[in-house]
């Protein structure tokens, strides 16, 4: 019982500070595309984290399997990576600028060419 | 390989029959001595055996669970420095993968790699952007795991 107990204050503690951390990282990085960094991935194992805790306490401590929350994890992982690169190409093709530190962009080269041609 | 389940699962039903056991046990039985059957007779197949392809999706789902942590544990470490000093930057990749589900798996990777985000994918799908968040200390390594992942990926698509 107190196993349980550790994993899942483990798991749930361990989703908010990473929660804590997209929200951080949303406040302090400089630009849209270092913003979807934090909010991509920090978030998803975040929530992932929370989810998987939750499942443990009702299978281990109440007694209750519950599919709809693993169902609700796998699919938070399959569409957490494309939200972020559907946000990022949006936001890119929009032509919201990258910040002044960005050493490099190939990107912006195939975008001049693709107007041109249009 | 969907040949060889199917096989398997009629074999199975096929043991299930014949002991007149129809308990998940009997099933079990008879699905291992299905998948026995099926090794034992691989020769005929024109595809590898479909364990193999299974183990390989079991490799990418652990590498991927890995890389996730990993790549959670990077952007937690870059949230909590004092001074941020970021030198983010977008780079062009050539990748060898050709089927439309291999690109999305290989950007859907990419994109929960530690510091890289995948921003646009050419029109030929052969070059991928990438938004990378430390320019200077991540680009050799993202091309050393680019090519464990995508060697990942080939080794679930071999036929």
């Amino acid at each position: 019982m107190t196993i349980a107990n550790i994993l899942i204050v483990f798991l749930i503690s361990t989703g908010v500070i990473f929660s804590l951390v997209t929200a951080l990282g949303l406040v302090r990085f400089p630009d849209v595309y270092t913003r979807i960094h934090a909010a991509s991935k920090s978030a998803t194992l975040g929530v992932m984290s929370i989810l998987l805790g939750v499942f443990l306490h009702f299978l281990m401590i109440e007694g209750i399997f519950s599919p709809q929350l693993i169902i609700a994890l796998i699919f938070l992982f399959i569409t957490s990576p494309v939200a972020g690169h559907m946000i990022g190409r949006a936001s890119y093709m929009t032509g919201i600028p990258v910040a002044d530190e960005t050493v490099q962009d190939d990107l912006s080269r195939v975008v001049e060419e693709k107007k041109k041609q249009n | 390989m969907a040949l060889q389940i199917l096989l398997n699962f009629v074999l199975a039903f096929a043991w299930m029959f014949i002991t007149a056991s129809f308990t998940p046990s009997g099933f079990a039985i008879g699905f291992i001595l299905g998948l026995l059957l099926v090794i034992l007779m691989r020769r005929f197949f024109s595809h590898r055996l479909y364990l193999s392809r299974v183990w390989a999706i079991i490799s990418l789902t652990v590498l991927f669970l890995k890389e996730l942590v990993l790549s959670s544990f990077q952007v937690f470490r870059i949230v909590i420095r004092p001074n941020l000093n970021l030198s983010p930057a977008i780079f062009e990749l050539e990748t060898e993968l050709t089927n439309d589900w291999e690109v999305t798996l290989l950007s859907a990777l990419i994109t929960l790699t530690p510091g890289t985000l995948v921003v646009g994918i050419s029109e030929d799908q052969t070059r991928l952007y990438i938004h990378a968040l430390e320019f200077d200390n991540v680009e050799e390594s993202v091309d050393s795991i680019r090519n464990t992942f995508e060697k990942a990926i080939r080794e679930v698509s071999r036929p």
